[in-house]
């Protein structure tokens, strides 16, 4: 049994490859519960690859990842069961278009976790409150911004009460000035105490609120610790090269 | 390079091509041809054109009645039959089993390419003229075999329609759904469809237009629908050769008015649509 005690996220020497290319050569990471991880790198080092992982969205050819103790690749799990646990929020918003904000964030409560309609109703309207998107709720995905429509996408991933949620470069395709308001929004989720994996390209959010960095290169992990270390002391030449780049 | 230009500008069978043919005829252009009509007709001597508008106008109320509303009846019911037909067969083209997508695709390619009337012809020989089900004795008359028989190509093309629409719908959209826990067959039907369902609409709309105008092949399985009973309508009025225009013209006159609208309409959507999403 697994006791908040032990890392929520557990991966040992992950390793996947699309035909003879190796995308991730032996990932391990431990992450705690309440903890933020962020993972940065460079384009194509296969972070989108590795948390992807987490959620069963890609096998692996060779390791272990699990989720509160529950192995995500073994064949016999109920891959939706784990799913519940680990939302997941995209940078191109992926919200279902024919629906309204609040369609969106109410369809899986309803759906899959079958609950009573009326409750659901105000636990997304909260949600939308929680991201700052009150009076949206009967907009429909194309009526609006990036932003919005990314924090309505928070909003979806959130109202199936996940334990664990996973961002990638969520603010990769906004405006510099939408880019804030989703940030804050993921900050306050933080502060709440969920576990956050975000792979991002925002180095100073990550300064700011990560519990720890992971630094990748060509599907390993290169360097990891507080971004405090990482940012300021960098060891790995990979590492140094790719700040100086960026910041 | 301009050896390949009219190879180009050849058009191209994207399953609109009845449909934009149609919609593309001017009113000009029909008015010129009713024109030219009568004239033929009036070539052709002993009969006057007068005698054989009488004729026909004699017998267009039964021709319609029993006729051409017995075709839209067939049209209905195969496009109703080979629709729900190609919905799933659609989906069979899109399954996560190989083996299914192998017999789905196969079907589809075999009814998608037979000729139409050898369909008819082997559905009309391979089911009896009745059942006896719990002793009672069924009919199963010639023209449901048509609305079988014409259904089947139909059906493999709708599904052909399904298919495409559903794939058109980014493969992003299935693993949103994914992540939140959805079943495939919830992401299909709650999100997948309802997004691309529009988008069937006007290919749907141009195969019940090429349907509609298939239904005369039912008169050679010797179903009694529009140009049997303009046939037996000239046999009665003593077979002159002077009625086969007027009367086939009629023919063309109804099937045309009928399936123009549904063309313009058709290429109007498809346009409206290609737009938006
Ligand atoms: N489905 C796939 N098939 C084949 N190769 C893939 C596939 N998905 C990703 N790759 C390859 O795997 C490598 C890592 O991809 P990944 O998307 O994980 O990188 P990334 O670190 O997220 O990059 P970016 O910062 O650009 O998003 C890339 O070289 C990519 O081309
Ligand atoms: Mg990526």
């Amino acid at each position: 049994m697994w006791s908040p005690t032990q890392p929520i996220v557990a991966m040992k020497d992950v390793k996947k490859s699309y035909g003879d290319f190796d995308v991730l050569k032996g990932i391990s990471m431990d992450i705690m519960k309440g903890e933020v991880v962020c993972i940065i790198g460079p384009s194509g080092s296969g972070k989108s690859t590795l948390i992807r992982c987490i959620n069963a969205l890609n096998d692996i050819q060779h390791g272990s990842i699990t989720v509160e103790g529950q192995e995500v690749h073994d064949p016999g799990l109920d891959k939706r069961i784990l799913r519940r646990k680990v939302g997941m929020v995209f940078q191109q918003y992926n919200l279902f278009p024919h629906k309204t904000a609040l369609q969106n964030i109410m369809m899986a409560p309803v759906k899959v976790l079958k609950e009573p309609r009326a409750e659901v109703e105000e636990r997304a309207r909260a949600l939308l409150k929680k991201v700052r998107l009150e009076g949206k709720e009967n907009s429909y995905p194309g009526e609006l911004s990036g932003g919005q429509q990314q924090r309505v996408a928070i909003a979806r991933s959130l109202a199936m009460r996940p334990d664990i949620m996973l961002f990638d470069e969520v603010t990769a395709a906004l405006d510099p000035e939408t880019v804030k308001e989703v940030l804050v929004t993921i900050k306050e989720l933080a502060a709440d105490g969920m576990t956050c994996i975000l792979v991002t390209h925002e180095m100073g959010f990550a300064k700011e609120v990560a519990d720890k960095v992971y630094f990748t290169d060509r599907g390993l992990i290169v360097e990891e610790g507080h971004p405090s270390e990482i940012f300021t002391n960098p060891k790995d030449p990979r590492t140094k090269a790719f700040l100086s780049q960026i910041l | 390079m301009a050896v390949l230009l009219p190879l180009r500008a050849a058009p191209q069978m994207d399953g609109f091509s009845l449909t934009s043919w149609l919609a593309n005829i001017k009113w000009w252009q029909i008015g010129l041809l009713l024109l030219i009509w009568p004239v033929h007709a009036f070539a052709q001597g002993a009969v006057t054109v007068n005698d054989a508008l009488a004729v026909l106008y004699k017998w267009a109320p039964f021709l319609v009645l029993n006729g051409f509303l017995f075709n839209v009846l067939i049209s209905v019911l195969s496009m109703a039959l080979g629709t729900g037909l190609g919905v799933l067969v659609g989906l069979t083209l899109i399954s996560k089993w190989y083996a299914l997508r192998l017999i789905g695709n196969t079907g589809t390619a075999f009814f998608r390419n037979a000729p139409w009337l050898v369909l008819l012809f082997v559905v009309l020989l391979a089911f009896p003229f009745e059942f006896t089900i719990f002793g009672m004795r069924v009919p199963f008359p010639g023209w449901i075999k048509a609305v079988i028989g014409l259904s089947l190509p139909v059906a493999a093309n709708i599904a052909i329609v399904v298919r495409g629409a559903i794939q058109s719908v980014p493969s992003a959209q299935w693993e949103a759904a994914e992540s939140l826990s959805f079943t495939r067959i919830q992401t299909l039907w709650q999100i997948i469809i309802p997004q691309c369902i529009k988008r069937m609409i006007p290919p749907w709309m141009n195969w019940y237009a090429i349907l509609t105008m298939a239904t005369p092949l039912c008169s050679i399985l010797g179903t009694e629908e529009m140009v049997t009973l303009t046939r037996q309508a000239m046999e009665a009025e003593g077979n002159k050769p002077e009625f086969l225009m007027p009367f086939y013209g009629f023919v063309l006159v109804l099937f045309f008015l009928y399936c123009y609208p549904i063309a313009k309409l058709t290429v109007r959507l498809e346009r409206k649509f290609a737009v938006k999403l």
